[in-house]
């Protein structure tokens, strides 16, 4: 089943793997020999990519819980210790994106998307890189977004959770460097997921035509970035926001 | 060695800290070595000693050596001797 196995026997904690980028990193992940702990909001949600990675043989894990609640994030670091999970790889992926023009912005959305996507990252890192921290090694991927880095009209609120983001990889790298934990983020641009299907038709276009490679990236291919940082490859890299937006940022 | 005293050794190898220093009234921040960078080390080291993973809530409660004792009872550990 395992492509080359640069996974082999890591195991891997992947929040928002029910669909889009989540469910392919899960993908690769399992396919290169990781046990993978599949995390998403709801159980059911799981159910589709648990069953697809079961049937190729990988070990998964179901972890459903709301990552905006740090009580449910503790719960669940709970649970890892009593099934003796303790991960060497966190993908932080679980976000949320709501467009909102800046005069129309109001308090309970700004809540909601930094809780998850900021602060839930803020506290899902120091939950399981408490586990990183006694094996001495481990890798924290972070996704950030081009939104983050270049900004877009109507995404204030979400390019600043992504903005915080970078801001949270790079001090956690520094932080954790000392016990051999690498932190890095990835900074996808526009890839073809339901999250950016919901887009409006002139969004959508705005958004090709600031792209050099004249097309939307692939869940795949950011799964294969996130592999990368997962793996012994990438051994020698922390503290770096990388972007995959095929040219959308220069 | 009673676990109080596999404590004591964690609390001074970690701090680098004399071992007869280390007494219940020993409070974070109090002394240089006791800083927020090594209450990290402490605590990893204290999981890797008991092969425990402490609560998030229990690593920042954690505020002196006779505190240290009274959360980590709660692993199952006999800090009474």
């Amino acid at each position: 089943m395992a492509q080359s196995g640069k996974l082999q026997g890591k195991i891997t904690f992947v929040s928002g793997a029910s669909r889009g980028i989540g469910a392919a990193i899960a993908r690769l992940f399992a396919a290169e020999g990781a046990v993978v702990i599949l995390h998403a909001k709801t159980a059911e949600s799981l159910t589709p990519i648990a069953e697809e990675l079961t049937a190729i043989g990988a070990e998964v894990h179901l972890l459903p819980f709301d990552v905006s609640n740090n009580e449910a994030i503790k719960a669940a670091t709970k649970e890892l210790i009593h099934w003796g999970l303790a991960p060497d790889v966190l993908v932080n992926n679980a976000g949320i994106m709501k467009d909102t023009m800046l005069g129309l912005i109001q308090p309970a959305l700004v809540q909601e998307v930094y809780q998850t996507n900021a602060f839930g990252t803020i506290y899902l890192t120091q939950a399981l890189a408490r586990f990183m921290m006694k094996k001495k090694q481990g890798s924290i991927i972070n996704l950030s977004s081009a939104i983050g880095t270049k900004g877009f009209a109507g995404q204030v609120v979400y390019g600043g959770s992504k903005a915080a983001i970078a801001g949270i990889t790079l001090s956690s790298a520094k932080e954790l460097a000392a016990y051999n934990i690498r932190v890095n983020a990835i900074a996808p641009g526009f890839i073809a997921t339901e999250l950016t299907a919901s887009l409006s038709e002139t969004k959508r276009q705005q958004t090709l035509d600031t792209i050099k490679l004249k097309r939307p990236g692939l869940p795949e291919e950011v799964a294969q970035l996130a592999l990368f940082l997962a793996s012994d490859q990438s051994a020698y890299i922390t503290g770096q926001v990388i972007g995959i937006d095929g040219g959308m940022c220069i | 060695m009673t676990h109080s005293e596999q404590l004591a050794h964690v609390f001074a190898e970690t701090l680098g800290i004399d071992i007869d220093t280390v007494i219940d009234s020993l409070q974070y921040n109090s002394i240089p070595e006791w800083d927020s960078v090594n209450h990290m080390a402490l605590v990893v080291a204290i999981d890797a000693e008991f092969d425990i993973t402490m609560d998030t809530d229990d690593v920042i409660d954690m505020s002196s050596f006779g505190k240290a004792k009274e959360l980590l009872a709660k692993y199952n550990l006999d800090f009474s001797k």
